[in-house]
């Protein structure tokens, strides 16, 4: 095995350059180092000027989400024993604004995020003297999955329809707001319904199914928007048939 | 002291961001983007396929002269690779189908969810029973 | 940006149809398009002669059957192509048109469909 590893990182710098370029580094190669071992090690030792997000380097904050030769991963967890000895692409997030170096502009998702409203919502709150809202491991078991997600937006950098359409919502939006749904203690499904059931929310999805495969911690966000159009779906369904009917 | 008269302008800082445009050919760039919009295209040959059997029906009513003029348009070798590459197509529609309904859909028997794999897999039992009963009609005359 | 309240009316329905299209492309087309389209003309199996399939397509079931496998699939195809347009070549400013041009051809192709199997005889 070859000592080194060749990486080829995404830089821009805003005052400087018109449009991205890439810049080689030559970075020890250990079998444990993962893309975010050898970005720190090109900040400490070749070029303190990279500017790069992360934190936890365990999987868990969602920070250092980069295209890794194309394909978006958590840096943190990407080995670069699967990689060599090619040389290895570092690039930004796909589809959002690059601010500088690999940092992208998250603030479009964190708007979407908040519109979904991803918080627990009662019509009354019950009053702490009556103690906690129960919930047996099988009303849990019904939105675990979604509650999963640590925001990485890998998952929009993976999402075709979001490169095309900036005003989708995205599948963690989605996502989060079918986990707040489907949770037993939040009464808000019908505050959410109008935000979701647009075109460029569920109905501008075409399942295509890339955000699933690429997310980390496994939220299939594709299975939830299916599952929140067939609700929507059968949710017309009776408001037609049955216009008199109460919800 | 500064009086309110002299308080500077001042402009918040915002860099320059980098948006890179989407390639009209985006759909070329990944393999699985490709798959993609081929499962997409598969739709045409679905439509092929109901256009055609329109048009077998309409030849059926005209007449037996009619009926066989269109058995005999199959028969052109041009048209039967048509069918080739749209029964690809079709079988490829089927398979993608049923993986995505497996994923769209949440069975729940007893409190625990149906892995995917036994709705995929009930599926296509289904499809090879139907297919089966379909064929036993159009050989049996 | 808000949609316009009719077009969210509409779009579960659509949606609706572009899975029961699916479903039923899916289940039957391909054996059908085997035998019809390649088995048959290429001889590997009989064709049904023309007496045989006006007696079947005489049945009522039969006719309902063929309606159905003849209209669903068409929106199914409809819904598909029309998202593709938009996304795969970009023409959004073109989206009343196409979408009209998609599910109306899916319309006429029904009417046909019915039409045809109505005054078969």
């Amino acid at each position: 095995m070859a000592d080194t590893i060749h990486l080829e990182i995404s830089r821009y710098s805003p005052e400087k350059d018109a449009a991205p370029y890439f810049e080689s580094f030559e970075v020890p190669f250990r079998k444990d180092w993962v893309i975010l071992d050898a970005l720190n090690y090109i900040k400490d030792k070749k070029d303190g000027s990279l500017t790069y997000r992360w934190s936890c380097r365990m999987g868990i904050c969602g920070s250092c989400g980069m295209l890794v030769n194309g394909e978006p991963k958590l840096t943190c967890a990407t080995f670069l024993a699967d990689y060599a000895p090619a040389p290895v692409r570092v690039e930004p997030l796909r589809n959002f604004p690059v601010v500088r170096d690999l940092v992208i502009a998250m603030t479009d998702f964190m708007r979407k995020l908040q519109r979904m409203k991803p918080w627990l919502i009662r019509n009354e709150e019950k009053p702490l003297s009556e103690g906690e809202y129960l919930q047996t491991p099988e009303q849990l078991d019904v939105y675990k999955q979604y509650s999963m997600c640590i925001n990485c937006m890998l998952c929009y950098a993976a999402c075709p329809v979001y490169g095309l359409d900036p005003l989708f919502a995205g599948p963690a939006a989605i996502a989060l707001a079918q986990r707040y749904n489907l949770d037993s203690r939040d009464e808000g499904a019908k505050d959410r319904f109008p935000v979701l059931s647009q075109h460029d929310a569920i109905w501008g999805c075409t399942f295509v199914g890339e955000c699933t495969r690429v997310c980390p911690k496994h939220v299939d966000p594709a299975g939830a928007i299916q599952q929140y159009k067939l609700t929507a779906a059968l949710d017309w369904f009776k408001s037609v048939l049955l216009p008199w009917g109460g919800k | 002291m500064k009086s309110p008269a002299s308080t500077p302008a001042y402009t918040l800082n915002h860099p320059r961001w980098y948006r890179k445009r989407v390639s009209t050919y985006w759909w070329l760039q990944r393999w699985e983007y490709l798959r993609f919009v081929l499962r997409e295209v598969s739709s045409v040959f679905v439509a092929f396929f109901v256009v055609t059997t329109l048009v077998q029906l309409y030849g059926l009513s005209r007449g037996p002269e009619a009926y066989a003029g269109f058995q005999n348009w199959l028969k052109n070798p041009f048209v039967i690779a048509l069918n080739v590459v749209s029964f690809f197509f079709v079988v490829f529609h089927s398979i993608t189908w049923f993986s995505l309904s497996a994923r769209a859909m949440v069975v729940r028997i007893g409190g625990k969810r149906v892995p995917g794999a036994l709705i995929s897999g009930s599926n296509y039992a289904a499809w090879l029973v139907v297919s089966a009963v379909i064929a036993w009609f159009l050989l049996r005359g | 940006m808000e949609a316009k309240p009719s077009q969210l009316r509409l779009e579960p329905l659509l949606w609706i149809l572009f899975s029961a299209g699916g479903v039923v492309a899916a289940f039957l087309i391909p054996v059908h398009l085997f035998l019809q389209g390649i088995a048959f003309p290429l001889g590997w199996a009989r064709t049904p002669d023309y007496t045989t399939t006006t007696a079947l397509v005489a049945h009522p079931l039969v006719r309902l059957y063929l309606f159905v496998l003849c209209s669903v699939p068409l929106f199914h195809f409809a819904h598909r192509i029309r998202y593709t347009l938009y996304d795969g070549l970009q023409i959004k400013h073109l989206n009343e048109v196409i979408a009209v041009c998609c599910y109306g051809s899916a319309v006429l192709g029904t009417l046909v469909a019915g039409f045809l199997l109505w005054n078969i005889h």
